[in-house]
């Protein structure tokens, strides 16, 4: 088995979950309605909880603890996609975030359950039902809010066109990409986007909004090479603040 | 979380007379025998009034205290605090949930109460209006002033309205574990780095005056509360809640070596009751009115997340879910 694939596979995801985990726990306090609030500080933690969990394989690798890992690296040393980075903006930008990520991110951990790695395998399954909740809030939501007032399904379709490109870019192959497919550790980006496309097309075509042509949509790349928006290093300098004070100190 | 001290504004009497006082009677009556109320049994305007009044105001704390916690979120050091303190704060906001349920069954909507909170009308906790500068004083909050909300809740829990109590319970259960993760965070404080302990001295220093705002003002200048007393609405008074506030914490402070800023708080030996300098009653009424560090930038935050959400909210609503005021 090819460690540096699985490595990399495993930095990616952890990356997107501690990312998007922090960007939805922004929304504390700050939701559209209080419901709204406690929806995204409940998929915050999850999030930053499978990404702890991602972290602890990594360390069984050899990789440092997930703490120094997570709170010490610098913007070009994570991987997650740059769809994850981008402030929260309005709600609908949160919302059709959320439905792209977490569409995609539960197809990906499904394909997991089979991975040949068995510890990831093993997580895989343990979150499967925490994920299902993910995914029902997003298609609930994107349903009611895509069909609803002018207003509404006005801000869902403009979000969702400046979204797509990021979305696209959750897909950027590793440089693994063979290796891993044949170790059978992942089945590959090329298959889980195919897979994805298909699902949000059903859910969107249950609303209002409209998809473009796939075709001319440019999928925005870079973030699992190191290469952000300038809106990452912002925010993990803020996530970093206080345990940089002091790195020995425990909290 | 939430300090009981500026629920009970002056009261009138008065509109006691127009009740009808066979009535009148009997609610008292089962309030004596221990009976909780519900929300279609009859009772009183002014026990209506009040209990919204308190609710309310309880709510708000509840959304606003989410606020200077919320945003050590982003920062809180490592894994362990980070998930934490999300689950800590998104408690709060969902106390906040609940606590409008429970005024909503009196009579008033989500809407119009949020709306008042934004206008200032109705008011919340006084010490959510004061900055938190450091991660110290993030723990101080969830160690220390979630304590002082449990002192003034758990007595709550055992008044009179049904759906208050209720909510009360299960809001209780929850600050207890709030108040392990305070305490936990404090004690790594504590026993960490000079500069780490010096954090949480520096916190300690300016939280305290309003620590002892919190639970209202001092029995010798707050307002006649008898009947709300009898009614089972207010369950002690502002002082035995601070005397068992400080009961419970200060040897707890002082355990883990630092020093409470006020040099005459001691036990008083003949009366068992708390010695302390006379907190600032002046400045409480000054920030309650609005003039307080942060009360603009608190409202503020409030009516900029209202206002966003204003769309989504249009969004869901349905001709068919009109709010009916209930009938008692």
């Amino acid at each position: 088995m090819n460690n540096l694939a699985l490595k990399e596979l495993l930095y990616k995801m952890a990356d997107d979950l501690l990312i998007l985990g922090h960007r939805n726990s922004e929304w504390t306090g700050m939701g559209p309605l209080l419901e709204e609030d406690i929806a995204f500080s409940s998929m915050a933690q999850d999030k930053i909880g499978q990404s702890h969990a991602l972290f602890q394989l990594l360390q069984q690798l050899g990789e440092q603890a997930p703490d120094t890992v997570a709170f010490t690296r610098n913007a070009e040393q994570f991987h997650n996609c740059v769809l994850v980075e981008l402030p929260n903006q309005e709600y609908d930008f949160s919302l059709i975030r959320h439905f792209l990520f977490d569409t995609a991110d539960a197809l990906r951990w499904e394909m997991l359950t089979r991975s040949s790695y068995e510890p990831l395998a093993q997580l895989a399954r343990k979150i499967q039902g925490e994920l299902r909740y993910h995914t029902l809030h997003a298609n609930t939501w994107v349903k009611q809010l895509g069909s609803a007032t002018e207003e509404s399904i006005g801000r869902l379709q403009h979000s969702l066109e400046t979204a797509l490109p990021y979305a696209l870019g959750m897909f950027e192959k590793s440089p693994y990409e063979q290796d891993l497919i044949t170790d059978g550790i992942f089945e590959g980006e090329t298959k889980l986007q195919e897979a994805w496309k298909k699902e949000v097309e059903k859910v969107i075509s249950s609303t209002s909004l409209r998809l473009p042509d796939w075709k001319i949509v440019t999928p925005a790349y870079g973030g699992r090479a190191g290469k952000h928006s300038e809106h990452l290093q912002p925010m993990l300098d803020e996530m970093s603040e206080v345990f940089r004070m002091d790195p020995t100190a425990e909290w | 979380m939430y300090g009981g001290g500026n629920t009970f504004e002056g009261i009138k009497t008065d509109s006691l007379a127009q009740e009808d006082p066979a009535k009148l009677a009997e609610f008292e009556a089962r309030i004596a025998r221990g009976e909780k109320i519900e929300p279609t049994d009859w009772m009183p305007q002014l026990y209506r009034k009040q209990l919204i009044r308190m609710i309310e105001q309880h709510a708000h704390s509840e959304i606003i205290g989410a606020l200077p916690e919320g945003t050590w979120i982003t920062r809180a050091p490592g894994f362990k605090r980070k998930m934490s303190l999300m689950a800590k704060v998104q408690d709060e906001v969902g106390h906040a949930q609940l606590l409008y349920s429970a005024a909503e069954t009196l009579g008033k909507s989500r809407e119009q109460m949020i709306d008042d909170l934004i206008t200032g009308k109705s008011k919340y906790s006084n010490i959510f209006n004061y900055p938190t500068f450091t991660w110290a004083d993030c723990c101080f909050i969830s160690w220390l002033v979630d304590a002082g909300a449990i002192v003034n809740q758990i007595a709550n829990a055992k008044g009179s309205y049904g759906p208050y109590c209720r909510a009360l319970d299960r809001i209780c259960a929850e600050e207890s574990f709030h108040l392990k993760y305070g305490h936990h965070c404090v004690i790594y404080l504590a026993t960490g780095t000079p500069k780490q302990r010096a954090m949480f001295q520096e916190a300690l220093n300016r939280w305290w005056p309003p620590m002892m705002h919190f639970f209202g003002p001092s029995d010798k200048i707050s307002v006649h509360t008898e009947v709300l007393m009898r009614w089972k609405v207010k369950m002690g008074t502002n002082d035995d809640m601070r005397n068992q506030f400080l009961d419970m914490y200060v040897p707890k402070i002082l355990e883990l070596g630092f020093t409470i800023p006020d040099p005459k708080l001691k036990k008083n030996p003949d009366t068992g009751r708390w010695d302390y300098t006379e907190p600032d009653w002046e400045e409480f009424k000054r920030v309650i009115n609005g003039d307080g560090p942060c009360n603009k930038e608190r409202l503020e935050v409030r009516r900029i997340a209202e206002e966003r959400g204003r769309w989504v909210r249009e969004a869901l609503k349905s001709p068919k879910t009109a709010y009916v005021t209930p009938l008692a």
